[in-house]
């Protein structure tokens, strides 16, 4: 208990300071996560709603092979990625490994399948919905898809926050690709794992209320500027 | 001219079990036919069938055109009418903006026939939040919008109150006037005799009888059709 009353003061003295290190590395950890949700909600949403919509040979397949990537252990993920961009690998003339590129591209990898599995889940209802008067208005693929994405928004939004949930909490992937360089690639989740191999139980735990803030408060801000919870207008 | 759907043998089975036909049926080119019969008769799946929404396991549907062409000018309304996630003027704006109608004509329309159906006021509500009458006002007003040649209505008015009914009545009555062919499935008598130019009567999934409205309903020719008119239960 004393150790989290101290974790809870490390952080609060942290946040009034404003140290700068708990500033670059918390604006690093967003701007990771952010890129790297942007990106895979721009590949998993269409997917999503055209796994809801299209009916192909080996879609169930594809379907649980996209539900089983949602466990994808991240360390074996990095360490893939280590391998392809390490100077040896395919694309070590890249130059990215040790960079926050390598970080964005492993979490890309890591939350694309959550994120469409869960816009699936939820294109797929909306479908069952729609279908009948989708197919009557002659509507192309392109057009269903767009009005499922549109119409089911809040649900994708939801789907998009909880890739944002994995991306900011994830360790094992960056800590790989990134190497926890000090004013490089280190984030909060890689400076909470030296601090606790350090020993520094307060500083860590400090760091890791912060990022739970960080993550509500994006969580907040998102529902806040899409309206979700404001139904009078659409 | 409206292209009209002509059955020939068609037939509709689903799992091992027939639903429909086989059927023969020409339709006039012009007013409203209304198809009736019993529950189970097969009324929505001939008129799915005939908008293409289900598939012939035998027969064919023809158009002058393909049925695919054919449905571009046409509009189907459900019994449970499908209800866009979005604002009444945006459900109204939806087959417009499909069809790539501008800005302005399409802010019009969508004016005008939300006055039509009396929602101007509720513009901006969210459609899903709508009566279930004012839905079905909604999801008619938006297969007009577009002006379709052909109109499938699927019993519109079942489980509406008598003001929303003949609200809707008035609004097809004025749709068959502008010259839009509509086929209307129901089981209300008393709106088949209102609206109807021609009746197409089914049981089982078999036509039992298509004749123009005053024939069927003053002089059936099967027992059936009288049976039904006469309110007896058919097995």
């Amino acid at each position: 208990m004393d150790e989290i009353a101290a974790g809870l003061v490390a952080a609060l003295r942290l946040i009034v300071t404003l140290d700068s290190d708990l500033v670059e590395i918390s604006l690093r950890s967003l701007q990771v996560s952010l890129i790297a949700v942007l990106i895979a909600s721009a590949i998993a949403l269409p997917l999503g709603a055209w796994l809801a919509i299209h009916r192909f040979r080996f879609r169930r397949a594809t379907i649980a092979v996209l539900n089983a990537l949602m466990g994808l252990p991240p360390v074996v993920v990095g360490l893939i990625i280590y391998i392809l961009l390490s100077r040896a690998g395919p694309f070590g003339g890249l130059g990215l490994l040790f960079t926050v590129k390598a970080m964005i591209i492993a979490q890309v990898i890591i939350i694309t399948p959550l994120i469409a599995s869960i816009a699936h889940q939820a294109m797929r209802d909306l479908w069952a919905e729609y279908h009948d008067l989708l197919i009557s208005l002659n509507t192309s693929k392109w057009q269903r898809i767009h009005t499922l994405i549109r119409d089911g928004r809040r649900a994708l939004l939801t789907a998009s926050l909880a890739g944002f949930g994995r991306a900011i909490g994830e360790v094992g992937a960056i800590i790989v690709v990134g190497g926890n360089i000090d004013h490089a690639t280190r984030v909060l989740t890689t400076a909470i794992a030296l601090e606790t191999g350090k020993g520094d139980f307060a500083l860590a735990l400090g760091l890791g209320f912060v990022l739970i803030a960080l993550a509500i408060g994006v969580s907040i801000t998102t529902h806040w500027l899409a309206r979700t919870e404001k139904d009078s207008r659409w | 001219m409206v292209s009209v759907p002509q059955l020939s043998g068609a037939l509709v089975r689903r799992r091992g079990k027939r639903l429909l036909g086989p059927i023969d049926l020409t339709l006039a080119a012009a007013g409203l036919t209304v198809v009736l019969g019993p529950n189970g008769a097969g009324k929505s799946t001939l008129l799915r069938v005939m908008h293409g929404l289900e598939r012939l396991s035998e027969g064919s549907l023809n158009y002058e055109n393909t049925p695919e062409l054919a449905r571009r000018s046409q509009a189907f309304v459900f019994q449970s009418p499908v209800i866009l996630r979005r604002s009444v003027a945006e459900n109204l704006a939806y087959p417009l903006r499909l069809n790539g109608t501008g800005k302005a004509p399409r802010e019009a329309a969508v004016a005008d026939w939300a006055a039509r159906i009396g929602l101007s006021d509720a513009l901006v509500t969210p459609a899903p939040r709508l009566s279930g009458g004012e839905k079905q006002k909604l999801a008619l007003a938006r297969a007009l919008i577009a002006r379709p040649d052909l109109l499938f209505l699927d019993e519109p008015t079942s489980n509406l109150d008598g003001t929303s009914m003949r609200e809707i009545e008035a609004l097809i009555a004025d749709a068959v006037a502008g010259g839009t062919r509509v086929i209307l499935a129901t089981h209300d008598l008393g709106q088949a005799r209102r609206l109807a130019s021609d009746a197409v009567f089914l049981v089982k999934g078999q036509l039992i009888e298509a004749a123009p409205s005053p024939q069927f309903f003053d002089t059936p020719a099967t027992a059936q059709a009288r049976a039904f008119q006469n309110g007896d239960i058919l097995e």
